[in-house]
């Protein structure tokens, strides 16, 4: 059976078009044009699905974004709006919420069961004992409404824009055009968000003249240079107008975010027709007198055969003229106006087949239109500060005022006639414009290094808008009997009562003790009906009552918009390509990616022990210092001393935060008189950055350092193993003989050719090593020198593994390894290096305090009894046969050079000892015990190796 | 999202810049006592109305710089560069 009617003037189809579609597995031909819903409604399907709680079949209320019947699941997409998208060849669409089939629906029971999901059920059933829990919910999670998702759908490109218009306008109906046109006309960028895929509102599916007045403005707002955006949701206003933007129909993307600055924002999101609360309400075949307009109008649907039309205002009576234009048959016109009321609907399962008049006069029919009236949606109103206020004469709730640069007009503030409409969007629109001038004005003035701001400051324009009339309205929100507030999350006026008889008799706690308005329509059709009931429980005004804020987002949004690309950036050295070419293993360590090994860590380990190995560790932090007062800067932030480091020295140092807790370490060398180099842990690059700079900029602004990080414009490379010497040699003049350059030292000079180089003489791998610096231009071809001219000494790469193995075997601990975010300085157990002595450095006091408590864990380095097992790293270190944690492994590793598996451990200080014996609880459960170890070094405790 | 006029490059987002907190003088390591260095590491007034709070325009020019809050209604006023003026500390307001 086929609703469509012959095609219309006003209707938005190409019925040239024709797109094939199943519902519910079922072939069907729309239009392009339709959305889901109308072209299913023409087909003659009007039941979409059932309803969340009590699974009672419903038919589309609305016809528009807000309809809270017709969610439907499209192919892998769950949760789609039928009556907003646009239907698409090939689309899979199926109803939600139905087992098996929408048709026999088993959970349908709950409507005889209903007494148990009364209001607040959320918080009552189902939640004792505690113990039978898995099974609530697991018959709870069967129950949980919305479509399938399928976990192997891509992601979805998505994307967001920043954009900095003048004005913004919020809503696309006749007085937002008009708005949108005044202030692009006065000069301003205006950005035009509509909801709907077209602009013009009400006017769309109104008169011709109507239809033509609404083209005629959007050619004006073309003209005027106004950006409208349609499928756009305008979703939340921020401080300083900080405007928030869904955009649907960007080309190539799921979902767009605007990120709006807007000097003024101009609110016109018009009204929204509120359904009449009455048993039977949600029968499919009940629906509001915007939705039958809608579907003749636009998508050339008709709506039922035989209306029963309950009318209040002009859009109820536009609403009869467009059904007999349609052919069909009303059966009676119950004239709100003159007193009349409906008292309740019934019907089959599917379809509303009588209306109950309050004389008892039972009609027949199979459609049933109310209009009763406008909710104002003041939601972005409501963001910027405003708190409406109800208009019992006019039956609605009307803005009370916001921040001068947020406007609101059209529908949201009065009413009138189309020109009266036009005339106050046009004002507000002037208005908006020069309050723009004036902010645009004020941001450049407020602009050190921009063009200094020469011209006196614009005058701010009055608000000189004449208001527009509030037209007087019946108040109709609920018949004498209950029935439906919320349809989304299916509360009703009953559980209302219920729960204001329970004590939740304040709107704000109502709507989240029972849920009411929290839905997808975000309250859009359910706020005020929500407060009428309540006052009604009250025995009071809705005045008295007030009304919820409403709160971002104005409607829902998708979390990939939010989320945006996915542009993580990745950081790699200029050597990376030879290590990819080298069958290099990656690691992911921050940003950067490194090769973990060249396919054998350990045997890196020995080649490195051995003979010599080179590492890529460009990703060292390195920080630039230079100015006389560099060696102040150095012992205000290390905690040892600086002062006294001759040029050519290294030294190595920790930081501490404020708190005493250890922040970062490293070596600096001193290159020159008034000139240092300074290297931080990898990951804290970017941090001890930032630490220096805030700690010379606010607390020391007159020492004189310029600090530049330096990280990637030089590439470092770490030549180590008893062979070091020798390779190095061979590439460069600097004289490496040990009394000239000894451990700990540094040089600088030409290698493999470059100028400029550094290197300096330190251990972190516990061999004799020399780390270069090379400007980053030269990196990957003085590693490949390194490569070819130590072949006839075993040269060979190694990997990060291999240097975390050795360092371990050294004993060296690593910042946010061994150390975590309450681990003070003395945890290191490398008391020489805390100065007390000194007159300030960050985190002194609580260092010292720390070190005269005593009372603080220690790194200690420890080795299993049984060599062959490994500890994994974190397992709980317990005191002997109790479950008391006293410690735990912060590092493990078996050690190629001893063959034996070998920690470093935070311990109690009571069990820190050399000899000591460990009991740690492994994660599978067993305990097995270790023994602290004299040295932190497990391999050359007295570094020969390393000072040769 | 709060519009931060840093001094230096003009009213920006507030996540281009970080945010530090409550402006609070450092005391003396050498001399302070734990109650008195604890307060400056821990404890804020966070009161209602005018804050003097430190700001970094981390993804512009990188100053450190101070600026007063009303913490009830957004509104930022007096912003300071250190060095540039005598700096505003904890209590006082311009």
């Amino acid at each position: 059976m086929s609703n469509r009617l012959p095609a219309g003037e006003g209707e938005v189809l190409d019925r040239t078009q024709a797109l094939s579609f199943t519902w519910n597995g079922k072939k069907l031909v729309g239009f392009e044009g339709d959305t889901i819903a109308s072209a299913i409604m023409a087909n003659g399907h009007h039941v979409f699905g059932r309803s969340m709680k009590y699974h009672r079949p419903r038919g589309g209320l609305t016809f528009d974004f807000w309809d809270p019947n017709t969610t439907v699941q499209v192919d892998n997409e769950p949760n789609v709006r039928a009556s907003h998208r646009k239907l698409k060849a090939g689309m899979q669409v199926s109803a939600q919420n139905v087992w098996p089939s929408l048709k026999y629906d088993i959970k349908a029971a709950n409507g005889l069961v209903g007494r148990f999901l009364t209001a607040g059920f959320y918080y009552k059933t189902f939640m004792k004992p505690a113990a039978l829990w898995p099974k609530y919910e697991h018959i709870l999670a069967k129950f949980a409404p919305g479509g399938e998702v399928d976990l192997d759908t891509p992601h979805g490109r998505y994307d967001k824009r920043y954009a900095h218009p003048d004005v913004v306008v919020a809503g696309g109906g006749p007085a937002g055009l008009s708005a949108a046109i005044a202030a692009a006309e006065a000069g301003s960028s205006v950005m035009l968000v509509e909801h709907e895929h077209h602009v013009g509102g009400h006017l769309l599916w109104g008169s011709e003249a109507d239809r033509a007045r609404a083209t005629d403005l959007v050619a004006a707002a073309a003209a005027a240079g106004v950006e409208i955006l349609t499928n756009s949701t305008v979703t939340g206003r921020y401080e300083d107008n900080w405007i928030a933007i869904s955009q649907r129909n960007h080309p190539g993307v799921v979902e767009r975010l605007i990120k709006a600055r807007a000097k003024t924002l101009v609110v016109a999101a018009g009204t929204i027709e509120r359904p009449y609360v009455f048993k039977g309400n949600d029968l499919p075949g009940v629906m509001t007198s915007g939705a039958v307009r809608r579907l003749i109008n636009l998508y050339g649907v008709k709506p039922g055969t035989q209306a029963v039309v309950l009318s209040a205002n002009e859009s109820g009576d536009a609403a009869i003229d467009d059904l007999r234009r349609a052919g069909v048959s009303i059966a009676r016109v119950v004239d709100a106006l003159t007193g009349e009321r409906i008292v309740a609907a019934n019907g089959s399962k599917t379809r509303v087949k009588e209306v109950i008049l309050d004389d008892g006069a039972k009609i027949k029919c199979d459609l049933l239109v109310t209009a009763v009236g406008w909710t104002t949606p003041t939601s972005l109103l409501n963001m910027a500060g405003d708190r409406p206020v109800y208009d019992a004469n006019a039956a609605r709730f009307f803005p009370a005022g916001a921040p001068d640069n947020v406007l609101a007009t059209g529908g949201m503030v009065g009413d009138g006639s189309i020109e009266d409409l036009l005339e106050h969007g046009r004002a507000t629109g002037e208005l908006a414009a020069g309050r723009a001038v004036v902010v645009a004005h004020r941001l450049q003035a407020a602009t050190a290094r921009a063009t200094a701001v020469v011209s006196p400051e614009p005058n701010y324009p009055a608000d000189e808008r004449t208001p527009l009339d509030r037209w007087p309205h019946p108040e109709l929100f609920r018949a004498s009997t209950h029935g439906i507030v919320d349809y989304s999350e299916d509360v009703s006026s009953k559980d209302l009562y219920s729960a204001a008889a329970e004590g939740f008799d304040s709107v704000e706690l109502l709507k989240r003790f029972t849920t009411a308005t929290m839905g997808p329509s975000q309250g859009k059709l359910e706020t005020v009906n929500t407060v009428a009931v309540l006052a009604q429980a009250r025995g009071e005004s809705i005045a008295d009552v007030g009304t919820t804020v409403w709160r971002p987002p104005y409607a829902p949004i998708s979390l990939g918009a939010l989320a945006g690309r996915i542009n993580e950036p990745k950081r790699v050295s200029v050597i990376q390509p030879w290590h990819e070419a080298n069958d290099a293993t990656p690691i992911l360590a921050g940003q950067w990616v490194r090769p973990d090994h060249y396919g054998d860590a350990a045997a890196e380990v020995r080649n490195t022990r051995e003979n010599v190995g080179i590492i890529d560790v460009t990703p060292l932090g390195k920080l630039d210092l230079q100015g006389p007062d560099v060696s102040k800067l150095l012992s205000l932030l290390y905690t040892n001393k600086w002062m006294q480091l001759p040029i050519g020295g290294v030294r190595y140092g920790i930081m501490c935060a404020e708190d005493g807790v250890v922040l970062d370490d490293g070596v600096t060398a001193r290159l020159g008189e008034d000139h240092y180099l300074m290297t931080t842990t990898s990951s804290g690059a970017g941090t001890i950055w930032n630490w220096i700079e805030m700690w010379l900029q606010t607390e020391r602004p007159d020492w004189q350092v310029h600090v530049m990080p330096v990280t990637t414009g030089l590439t470092s490379i770490n030549i180590a193993g008893p062979k070091s010497r020798e390779l190095l040699s061979r590439l460069t003049e600097i004289d490496l003989d040990p009394k000239a350059f000894p451990y700990m030292n540094v040089r600088q000079g030409t290698i493999a050719g470059v100028d400029d180089c550094v290197t300096w003489r330190i251990g972190f791998t516990g061999e004799l090593s020399y780390e270069i610096h090379v400007p980053s231009g030269h990196g990957l071809a003085t590693w490949e020198r390194l490569l070819a001219e130590g072949k006839d000494l075993g040269v060979k790469p190694f990997g990060l593994e291999a240097q975390r193995i050795m360092r371990l075997e050294k004993g060296h601990f690593i910042v946010g390894q061994d150390t975590d975010g309450l681990s003070k300085a003395p945890v290191t157990g490398l008391d020489p290096l805390l100065k007390l002595d000194k007159d300030d450095w960050a985190g002194l006091p609580e260092v010292k305090w720390t070190l005269e408590s005593g009372d603080h864990p220690i790194i200690v380095a420890c080795q299993p009894d049984d060599g062959s097992i490994v500890p994994e790293e974190a397992a709980q270190i317990l005191r002997a046969g109790t479950s008391e944690i006293v410690g735990r492994i912060t590092s493990s590793r078996m050690s190629p050079t001893l063959d034996r598996s070998i920690c470093l451990a935070q311990v109690a200080k009571e069990f820190a000892a050399a000899g000591t014996s460990l009991e740690v609880l492994l994660v599978d459960g067993h305990r097995i015990t270790a023994t602290v170890m004299e040295h932190h070094a497990h391999f050359d405790p007295e570094g020969e190796r390393l000072r040769g | 999202m709060l519009l931060v006029p840093c001094p230096n490059c003009g009213p920006r987002n507030a996540g281009d810049l970080s945010y530090n907190g409550e402006s609070h003088a450092r005391p003396d390591p050498k001399t302070c006592t734990p109650e008195e260095w604890r307060t400056y590491l821990y404890l804020r007034d966070n009161p209602s109305g005018w804050l003097v709070e430190n700001w970094y325009c981390s993804s512009g020019c990188r100053k450190h710089f101070k600026i007063e809050r009303h913490t009830l209604t957004g509104e930022l006023r007096s912003a300071i560069l250190p060095g540039s003026k005598p700096g505003l500390t904890k209590g006082e307001t311009k």
